[in-house]
């Protein structure tokens, strides 16, 4: 599925998409490029790419403007390239809808990795009922969560925590969007919800809960559910 | 002392405590020992006291015992630590001022000292002991102190009518009704006769020789009811305090307001104590009032310092004190009085002759007559004496010579008269004679127009009437010409006078406004602090004819740090006692120094500068004669000068702050930017370094099973990652470079290099950057060889070409020129880009300044920095401009040494 899927690459640097361009098509990927947020825009709309890498810092328009716009017609998943200045940018592009993050400088494993998690979530798996990864085995029909075969007891709000988590697995998700979609859209500031319900969750399901297997955090971000690529 | 402002009437002994609870979370308490003479054993009773509160835990100290006292109490003394008292300013011998700042350091919980009202030697910081003592307790340290009744202020009059003796040390009402606790140490006076006639009563120095006088029973009994009746005031009080704190409804006496009319005489420091003690004993609030009038104008000094002086004992006693000017006292005083809702007015009555009350009219009978419903208390003077010491009014300088030009006047119009004699009715002459008394009236004041008139008559019987040149009459009926020219004369003298007399005032005062408005105006156009400070300096020096001094705490806060003085007039030097004054009034807000009751030794009167926020500074005047003072209308006039002064400098303040915190505000912007477009330009160059080397990695490793890298793509990345190392190199080296030309630390290797030779080893550098503009030089041949830093020259021509490239059109060429400017040469290097912003001209230079911050130009905004700070370097200038027809030129220059060839 991944191989010969479309990636739309945007940056402002020329060395950065000669480079990914490269790379990239030695993974069998078919490559276009755009150096700023008019031509990504256009390119997207005409190619139709099934992947857009989004450099947040482009000169005529910000990224979270770019993400923003593209979804408001096209559901494919946005990886976005950031520098570590740009953290709150970062969230409020992850919040305007991009799927994932890296931050520049990076190694060509890490994306190729983060672009086959983001593809495979976009088709449509949702409707799998059972997940497992290693020990931790959730039925999604029974609303069941077990551990090396011996089934833990969530209260309703961890369990759709976790259902959350699995169902972006591999992506990254911010704290409002936990917040949103757990509680409500009023409770969107109060993080403190999702830092003692993530704590709780862990105890139940991670072996050794300081060093977490499952649901790893992505430091003033959010959390992530990690699956090995 | 200090009262608190806006206690005006009735509400007096409330309100006051109101104040007092409120200070008394921070401020010291003070509980006075009262007794009725000298040895009834106030000070055993302090001392006693003290050794209680010390038995209780307490910190306590004594000082201010006589040494003559010390023996004799010695063994209750030993149980405390004494401070010793200050040495005095001179240096020479101890003084008996207690060492305020001895205490203040040590911080004691409670300090003994010793007779509250002691006077201190000249020189010390307060004239007087009290005042050390509040200052003790605005610093939070409690005092016990003691006090005999005489000395208070209000009752110096009623002791000197009982004992005969005139009490000089006195402390203001104000010290012993603060005090919070007062208990009242009693002995029998046939008791105190037996000591003081076995000598064992230590009398103080002031009354050693009238002591005798002193220790007579009458004197004792009267004194001691005197202390007890004050001593019960005191507790009916604070009855009263309580009941209206905690709102017990009771009879209130009805509010009685009292005025006192001062009349610029000897006695009016008697009215202020009569008014005090009468308002004090109808529980009323009392207000003391001085109208200058056209008459008043004309008092001499002497009297006028006498009603300043009452004044300013009304203020110490705790009355509102108000000056008004007004045409004619009794109207004025009457008018005030009704507008103020004043019942009782109490006014002196001076001891005149019959003759003069009335031809002059009588002030008394006056507002006796126009009083209504207000009562009207009249109390004569006690010793008129003074009255009459004072001398007759002052009179204007130059007065004879006045008379002397009314007489010339007079002899004038007898002479123009004279040939008019037959042709006119000498009736009608008359009228030359009225113009003459006018004239002589209108300008040369009242007395000669006087004289001027009675020798109108004179001349007029003399010269005109039949028979002339005689003072015989012949015909009677110009006897009413007689009386009618005399009276016309005098009501025209005095009017005219009177005129004149207003004409003065109003000029002073008119005066005194237009100073405060000139330098209200000069001020409100200066917003830079220096200049306001110069001007108040300027202009105080010239209102006042003094030098003056502006002095502000360096930290500029309000209330706090050090003095220091931020503008003087040239020839201005501040002493020990003059920094000790102004520091003084910076911390206390009040006046100090000389003419006030603080150091008053200093040569610097310091008049502090306040504001909303606090005390700003201090304000100094000195004047250039040692021993002249500000008379009192220019010490209000200068503290109407301190408020103005006080708005312009702290509006300046302000002003600065504000303007630094825009400062620091946009340095911290800058800052940011900085570090991100530093993180950006650091980080792009390794995030392609790090993904070329990264991919390379996983294709070796997978070894093509999952990656497919040819041979082509291969040299495409290690490319790419090449030539971003040898970018990121770059900006390593530029910043290393901008560090250096900051710092200081660029070390010039001149020598002696050809133009021609520069600009290829540029281009070659160039070649390297892969720079796609076609370059044109244009040289003149007869160049000469230029000292310099080859290295760093090339380096700025190298940035200066990369940077016309980034900014032209692609394939657009770059020009070099050179040309020699007298002993200069000269380099540009222009572009056909799209220019340089014109009011970007002069910021080009500056760190990281780019054209169009946002447009995706690369670069670090470092390149034209480093090259100005290059070309400074070896002395020369670099410049921008824009080029007619489009583009930017830099020109930079080099200096042509003369040891070159």
């Amino acid at each position: 599925m991944t191989a010969g899927s479309r990636i739309l690459v945007v940056d402002d640097e020329k060395p950065i998409r000669r480079f990914l361009r490269t790379s990239l098509a030695a993974h069998g990927f078919e490559i276009y490029e755009a150096a700023d947020g008019e031509e990504a825009l256009l390119t997207a709309a005409n190619t139709r790419p099934d992947l857009v890498i989004l450099d947040l810092g482009l000169p005529d328009m910000d990224g979270i403007e770019v993400t923003r716009r593209l979804r408001e017609w096209t559901q494919a998943p946005i990886i976005i390239l950031s520098v570590r200045e740009q953290e709150n940018d970062k969230i409020n592009a992850l919040d305007a809808g991009a799927d994932d993050y890296l931050t520049k400088p990076f190694g060509v494993g890490e994306l190729t990795a983060r672009i086959r998690v983001a593809l495979r979530h976009a088709a449509p798996v949702e409707n799998q009922p059972i997940f497992q990864k290693g020990e931790l085995m959730v039925d999604q029909v029974r609303r069941l969560v077990t551990v090396k075969g011996i089934e833990v007891s969530l209260t309703p709000t961890e369990y759709d925590l976790l259902r959350l988590l699995i169902r972006h697995a591999g992506k990254v998700i911010t704290h409002n969007h936990i917040l949103r979609q757990v509680w409500g859209q009023a409770y969107e500031d109060q993080s403190h919800l999702v830092r003692v319900n993530i704590s709780n969750l862990r105890h139940k399901i991670e072996a050794d809960p300081t060093q977490p297997q499952f649901i790893v955090t992505e430091p003033g971000v959010g959390y992530r559910f990690r699956v090995d690529a | 002392m200090r009262r608190p402002d806006g206690r005006l009437f009735g509400i007096c002994a409330r309100s006051y405590n109101y104040c007092m609870t409120e200070r008394d979370q921070s401020r010291g308490k003070l509980k006075l020992f009262l007794g009725y003479a000298d040895g009834v054993g106030k000070t055993r009773a302090m001392l006693e006291a003290g050794r209680q509160r010390k038995l209780e835990g307490m910190d306590v100290i004594v000082t201010g015992i006589p040494s003559a006292r010390q023996a004799e109490d010695e063994k209750l003394l030993s149980e405390f630590e004494l401070i010793p008292l200050r040495r005095s300013r001179d240096e020479s011998a101890v003084g008996d001022e207690i060492d305020l700042d001895a205490i203040r350091d040590r911080r004691p919980g409670l300090v003994l000292i010793d007779n509250l009202a002691h006077s201190n030697p000249p020189g010390a910081r307060h004239p007087k002991r009290c005042q050390d003592v509040e200052e003790l307790l605005d610093s939070g340290i409690h005092v016990y102190s003691t006090l005999n009744i005489q000395h208070l202020e209000s009752l110096r009059d009623v002791v000197f009518q009982i004992t005969g003796v005139r009490v000089e040390d006195t402390i203001p009402d104000s010290v012993f009704d603060e005090a919070s606790i007062i208990e009242l140490v009693d002995l029998p006076p046939d008791e105190l006769i037996k000591r003081f006639e076995e000598g064992k009563v230590l009398i103080q120095p002031s009354l050693a020789e009238s002591a005798g006088k002193f220790y007579r029973p009458g004197n004792l009994i009267a004194l001691r009811e005197l202390s007890m009746r004050r001593a019960a005031g005191r507790i009916e009080t604070q009855m009263i305090d309580y009941m209206a704190d905690r709102e017990i409804p009771g009879p209130w006496p009805a509010s009685e307001r009292l005025l006192v009319c001062l009349g610029a005489h000897s006695f009016d420091d008697q009215l202020v104590r009569e008014g005090h003690r009468l308002a004090r004993e109808l529980n009323a609030g009392w207000m003391v009032l001085y109208v200058e009038t056209p008459r008043t104008i004309r008092y001499s000094q002497a009297r006028y310092d006498l009603m300043t002086s009452a004044l300013r004992l009304a203020e110490e006693l705790g009355a509102r004190t108000v000056k008004i000017t007004g045409n004619e006292a009794a109207e004025t005083i009457m008018d005030f009085a009704v507008k103020h809702n004043v019942t009782k007015i109490i006014i002196g009555k001076p001891a005149r002759t019959r003759w003069k009350e009335y031809f002059s009219g009588s002030l008394v009978n006056e507002i006796i007559r126009r009083s209504g419903k207000i009562g009207v208390l009249v109390l004569s003077g006690l010793n008129q004496s003074v009255t009459r010491n004072l001398g007759r009014e002052g009179k204007p300088a130059g007065k004879a010579i006045r008379y002397l030009y009314a007489a010339l006047v007079v002899i004038l119009t007898t002479l123009l008269g004279l040939p008019l004699i037959g042709a006119i009715h000498p009736t009608n002459l008359v009228m030359l004679f009225l113009a003459a008394v006018m004239l002589s009236a209108a300008f040369l004041g009242r007395g000669p127009s006087l004289l001027a008139s009675l020798l109108s008559i004179l001349a007029f019987d003399f010269f005109y009437v039949h028979p002339q040149l005689s003072l015989d009459v012949s015909d009677t009926q110009y006897l009413i010409t007689f009386f009618g020219l005399l009276a016309v004369s005098l009501v025209i003298s005095n009017l005219a006078g009177m005129v004149r007399d207003q004409v003065v005032s109003l000029r002073d005062r008119e005066t005194q406004t237009a100073t405060l408005y000139s330098l209200s105006r000069e001020l409100t156009v200066l917003v830079n602090l220096q200049a306001i400070l110069d001007t108040i300096v300027q202009q105080t020096a010239e209102t006042f004819s003094r030098e003056s001094v502006v002095l502000l705490p360096t930290g500029r806060m309000p209330n706090e740090g050090d003095l220091a003085i931020m503008a003087a007039s040239p020839n201005l030097t501040m002493d020990e006692t003059d920094r000790a004054a102004s520091q003084w009034a910076f911390e206390h807000g009040q006046p100090a120094g000389r003419g006030t009751n603080t150091l008053q030794s200093a040569g610097l009167r310091c008049q502090p500068l306040r504001s909303p926020r606090g005390m700003i500074g201090v304000l100094g005047v000195k004047p250039a004669d040692p021993g002249a003072f500000l008379t009192p209308d220019q010490t209000r006039f200068l503290e109407a000068y301190a408020s103005m002064a006080s708005l312009a400098i702290e509006r300046a303040i302000l002003a600065e702050e504000a303007s630094r915190a825009q400062i620091v505000n946009a340095k911290e912007k800058l800052q940011i930017a900085l570090l991100n477009s530093i993180s950006h330009d650091l980080r792009t160059p390794l995030a392609t370094i790090t993904g070329v080397l990264s991919s390379l990695y996983e294709a070796e490793q997978t070894d093509g099973a999952a990656v497919i890298l040819d041979r082509a793509d291969r040299l495409d990345l290690i490319e790419t990652g090449w030539s971003e190392s040898r970018r990121l190199n770059r900006l390593v080296g530029n910043l290393l470079d901008m560090t250096r030309v900051e710092s200081g630390a660029l070390n010039l290797h001149l020598r002696a290099a050809d133009l021609q030779d520069l600009i290829g080893a540029s281009l070659r550098r160039l070649d390297e950057l892969h720079f796609d503009h076609p370059v044109e030089t244009d040289l003149p041949p007869d160049l000469p060889p230029v000292m310099m830093d080859f290295v760093l020259i090339e380096q700025v021509l190298v940035n200066l070409l990369d940077n016309a490239g980034k900014y032209s059109p692609p394939g657009q060429p770059v020009e070099i020129g050179a040309r020699r400017v007298g002993n200069e040469i000269e380099i540009s290097i222009s572009d056909r880009g799209e220019g340089i912003p014109v009011e970007d001209l002069d910021r080009v230079f500056e760190k990281f300044y780019r054209v169009h911050p946002l447009d995706g130009m690369k670069g670090t905004g470092l390149g034209l920095s480093i090259c100005r700070g290059i070309i400074e370097a070896h002395g020369g200038t670099i410049r921008a401009e824009n080029r007619p027809g489009g583009g930017a030129a830099i020109r930079f220059t080099l200096p042509i040494e003369e040891n070159e060839s």
